[in-house]
């Protein structure tokens, strides 16, 4: 980004300094080529899934899995979606990676209103409080609550995984959120104040507004990880019905060991939202992971 | 003066209110559940009845429990291929797409790059182990390669052999782990003067040592925060494990969290899986006070 902005003399310094040492390095392609085989392992497994899962199996069976398909065979792809109801896994994935977005995001978003622009009483201490909520293991709290869902009548629904993971994640949001809100700029809250903005109105009509795309980035993050989980869903939902991507991609080892087409078209068929939500969020993923390390 | 500290005492009240959906689920899903798995620890349970108290029994048991020290020696071996080797991976691509793949072929190739290791890290766990179980397993596509090229006794039983399976699951745990090293060095790097490699390089300083001289000095925070995440994420490792070995083949893959996974519902040993989550717990807190102590100290030096 920071390099695009840069057209004055400088760059252009820099630009031909660097193609003399372009031309003085021969060893350039040497280490291009590394990489690029480096790339190609790391990215070689995804390669593969593509290309077995589109292949027939008799094809499979003559001409391995290193073979190039010869025409699009989908009936694997079709078979693993059927068989393990993929659209519906795929829904509910949806339906609670959403809905923990948005209600993470909004307790998020409370938290740090009280602590980083109420700055309440041990805001530090609640903090770290907080934080450690979502550092220790969920082994250490799966039984427990694996125990009052099933007493509240929650157990199996997607309703118990939402809560759960809303409260969980919007510890990190509530740190993240709080560090930006403690910089934000007093002269317009007080601003907002002397029009007789309330608390509430301030927070909608100034404050939101204005932390939009942080909200958004911390919305993409909460719906990833959600995405991703896997214990206490595969604890919480054991219905069929109910269960998430992840959980039912956890569940196939073994299953179809017996026809690795079917598992390469199970793990495409499991690769393909996240390579969507990577093409779209790239940015905001690599940025934010960044953030989330370093505050 | 009276009105203005009763306007901020009412100001801080009405304020506090905002905490209140926050700490209702900070209370009863992490603060409960973490107190009754404590108090579970110290009884005997099999999930239905009463639990009945039997003291430091579990934690006693603990010490002699063979499964219980593997898995832990397990997880000191999974640190390797969670924050060592990715940490280290890591550095040396981040320098040199950084320092040097930027400067040679531009900003897009270095960032292409990026993305493409990265890639590994945002997929589902249990996709990468469907994946590698795919790939790794005794008709998987290494065993027909290696076939294929007449390499027959090079083809092991790569995830069902107690002698291969813990490096076998250490390579995709790799695998997943570099990017996360990756793009966090790289954003740490970004702040970073290029004046001062500029400079360096100009005395002559060939890449090894700007490596060493620049890069991993002026990295130290973001390597500090990456090495402490992945051990603590090292400590809780799961779901590769349940879905490449499930523990297996003998054991040899066992880990702390699979563990207490099995003992809560398979073995229906509460009481017993409670006191190993304790154990992780501890430890996990024990790093995390570390890890927030040093970033406010950092925040003081800022």
């Amino acid at each position: 980004m920071a390099y695009s902005v840069l057209s004055d003399g400088t760059t252009k310094a820099k630009a031909t300094a660097a193609a003399d040492r372009a031309r003085r390095d021969p060893m350039r392609w040497v280490v291009l080529a590394i990489l690029i085989l480096l790339l190609a392992f790391t990215l070689f497994p995804f390669f593969l899934a593509l290309l077995n899962a589109v292949k027939a199996s008799a094809e499979y069976a003559v001409g391995g899995p290193l073979s190039i398909p010869r025409s699009i065979d989908l009936a694997a792809l079709e078979k693993f979606w059927t068989v393990s109801d993929f659209g519906r896994k795929l829904l509910n994935s949806v339906v609670i990676s959403l809905a923990v977005s948005v209600l993470g995001v909004l307790i998020s978003l409370f938290n740090a209103y009280a602590i980083g622009v109420g700055q309440v009483p041990g805001s530090r201490v609640i903090l770290v409080v907080f934080l450690l909520g979502i550092m220790v293991p969920q082994e250490s709290i799966i039984y427990p609550l694996y125990y009052m869902a099933k007493a509240s009548g929650l157990y199996d629904t997607q309703l118990s995984v939402i809560i759960i993971f809303a409260v969980l994640q919007s510890a990190f949001g509530t740190y993240l959120l709080s560090t930006v809100l403690r910089t934000f700029p007093k002269e317009i809250l007080e601003a907002a104040e002397m029009d007789g903005s309330t608390h509430w109105k301030t927070l909608w009509f100034v404050i939101v507004p204005m932390l939009r795309p942080t909200l958004m980035v911390l919305g993409t993050f909460f719906f990833i990880w959600t995405w991703n989980e896997f214990l206490i869903p595969l604890v919480m939902l054991v219905s069929n019905n109910n269960q998430t991507v992840s959980v039912a991609m956890g569940l196939t080892r073994g299953q179809n060991m017996s026809d690795p087409v079917l598992q390469a078209s199970a793990a495409f068929l499991g690769i393909i939202p996240t390579v969507i939500f990577f093409l779209i969020f790239q940015r905001t993923l690599t940025r934010g992971i960044a953030a989330g390390a370093v505050k | 003066m009276a009105i203005s500290s009763q306007r901020s005492s009412d100001g801080s009240r009405s304020y506090s209110l905002y905490l209140i959906p926050g700490a209702i689920g900070f209370i009863l899903i992490v603060l409960i559940p973490q107190l009754a798995n404590l108090g579970l620890s110290f009884t005997a349970w099999k999930g239905v009845g009463t639990p009945r108290p039997v003291g430091l029994q579990n934690y006693h048991r603990l010490l002699t429990d063979d499964q219980f020290w593997g898995s832990m020696y397990h997880t000191l071996l999974f640190i390797v291929s969670m924050t060592v080797i990715p940490v280290c991976i890591g550095l040396v691509l981040a320098a040199l797409l950084f320092d040097y793949v930027r400067d040679q072929f531009g900003e897009w190739v270095s960032s292409f790059f990026r993305a493409g290791f990265y890639l590994p890290q945002i997929l589902p766990v249990t996709v990468a182990g469907v994946l590698w179980g795919w790939i790794l397993n005794p008709v998987g596509v290494i065993n027909i390669t290696l076939k294929a090229i007449g390499l027959d006794n090079l083809a092991q039983n790569w995830i069902g052999d107690a002698t291969y399976a813990l490096a076998a699951v250490s390579l995709v745990i790799v695998w997943i782990q570099v990017g996360y090293c990756l793009v966090v060095f790289m954003a740490g790097l970004s702040r970073i003067d290029p004046s001062l490699y500029e400079a360096a390089e100009l005395d002559g300083a060939n890449w090894w040592s700007r490596l060493v001289t620049i890069t991993i000095p002026l990295l130290a925070p973001e390597i500090f925060v990456v090495v402490l995440t992945t051990l603590i994420a090292a400590l809780k490792v799961f779901a590769p494990i349940f879905v490449i070995t499930a523990g297996g083949p003998d054991n040899s893959t066992l880990v702390p969290s699979y563990l207490t996974y099995y003992h809560f519902f398979t073995t229906q040993r509460v009481g017993y899986a409670a006191a190993i989550a304790v154990v992780q717990t501890t430890l996990t807190i024990a790093l995390a006070v570390i890890f927030l102590r040093f970033q406010s100290q950092q925040e003081a030096k800022e």
